[in-house]
C-alpha cells in the first residue's frame, strides 16, 4: 500500500461526515439528529483508520458510535412525553449562521494557507505495541492517563448524582 | 487521486463550523450537546491527521486524541445528566424556558 490517501475513500467518508453534520442540525426530529450523529461518528472512525490509526478508530467506535449516541438517546427517550414532542420547529438563526460563517471562514483561510503541502505519509508509525508502552510507562503519559482514570470516576459519579430521582 | 494533510484541515474546519452553528442555534439542550459532540469530532480528525503526516514516528497525537475522547465522552455524560435534573425540576429542556438569571 502506497503512504498516500485515497482520494476516493477520503471523498466518500468527507461527503457522508459533511452531510452527516448537516443533516444533524437541519434534521427536525431529535431521534434522527441523534442516528445522524452516529453516522457521523463511524465515518470519523473510517477516516482514522484511512489514517493508519486503527486502535484511535476502534475506540471512536466503542465510544461514540456506542456509548455517546446511546446516552443521546436515552436522555431525547427520557425528555420527550409524548412521541410527537421529537419533531421539534427548525431552530434557524441568522446570528449563529453569520458567526458559524465568519470562524468556518477564518479556518478555511487558515487551512488553506497551510505552509508545508504534505500529500505523501511518512512511512514511520508507532506499532501498537509502542503506543502501549507510550501510554503506560512513567516515561510518556502514565500520570495523564491515571488523571483521565480519576476524571472519568468523577463524572460517574457527577451524573449519578444529577440524575437520580427529586421529590419536589 | 491522493489527498493530503490540507484536505483533512479543510474537512474538519466545515465540521468545526456546523457544529458551532447548532450549538449556538438550537433551543434543546440536548442538541446542543450532540452540536459539541460534532465539534470535538472535527477536533480529533485534525489531530489524528496532523498525527500521522507531521509526527508520524512519535504517537503522541494518537494519546492526544484519546485523552480528548475521554474528556468530551465524561463531558457528554455530565452534561446530558445535568439535562436529565432540569428536567426533573422543571419539565422542560428548552434552553429559552431557562432564563431565570435574566436580567
Amino acid at each position: 500500500m502506497p503512504n498516500t490517501v485515497d482520494g476516493i475513500a477520503f471523498a466518500i467518508l468527507a461527503i457522508s461526515m459533511v452531510g452527516g453534520a448537516l443533516g444533524m442540525v437541519s434534521s427536525r426530529n431529535i431521534v434522527h439528529a441523534a442516528l445522524w450523529l452516529l453516522e457521523v461518528s463511524v465515518a470519523a472512525a473510517g477516516l482514522y483508520y484511512l489514517l493508519d490509526a486503527d486502535f484511535i478508530a476502534l475506540v471512536q467506535l466503542l465510544v461514540y458510535a456506542g456509548a455517546v449516541v446511546v446516552l443521546t438517546v436515552f436522555t431525547v427517550m427520557i425528555t420527550l412525553r409524548r412521541r410527537e414532542d421529537a419533531v421539534r420547529p427548525v431552530d434557524f438563526s441568522w446570528p449563529a449562521l453569520l458567526l458559524a460563517l465568519a470562524l468556518g471562514g477564518i479556518l478555511l483561510a487558515a487551512a488553506a494557507n497551510f505552509p508545508k503541502k504534505t500529500i505523501s505519509m511518512p512511512d514511520a508509525m508507532p506499532s501498537i505495541v509502542r503506543f502501549g508502552e507510550l501510554l503506560f510507562t512513567a516515561r510518556g503519559y502514565a500520570l495523564a492517563f491515571e488523571i483521565a482514570s480519576v476524571l472519568l470516576t468523577v463524572a460517574l459519579l457527577a451524573a449519578v448524582w444529577w440524575s437520580r430521582e427529586v421529590e419536589d | 487521486m491522493r489527498v493530503g494533510l490540507e484536505a483533512f484541515l479543510l474537512l474538519s474546519a466545515v465540521l468545526f463550523s456546523i457544529g458551532v452553528y447548532g450549538a449556538v442555534s438550537k433551543r434543546s439542550a440536548v442538541q446542543v450537546i450532540m452540536s459539541l459532540e460534532l465539534i470535538s469530532i472535527a477536533v480529533m480528525v485534525n489531530m489524528v491527521a496532523f498525527a500521522r503526516f507531521v509526527t508520524p514516528d512519535r504517537g503522541t497525537g494518537w494519546a492526544f486524541t484519546l485523552f480528548a475522547m475521554v474528556v468530551s465522552a465524561a463531558e457528554v455524560g455530565v452534561g446530558l445528566a445535568l439535562v436529565l435534573a432540569i428536567y426533573r425540576r422543571r419539565h422542560t429542556a428548552e434552553l429559552p424556558e431557562l432564563d431565570e438569571l435574566k436580567g
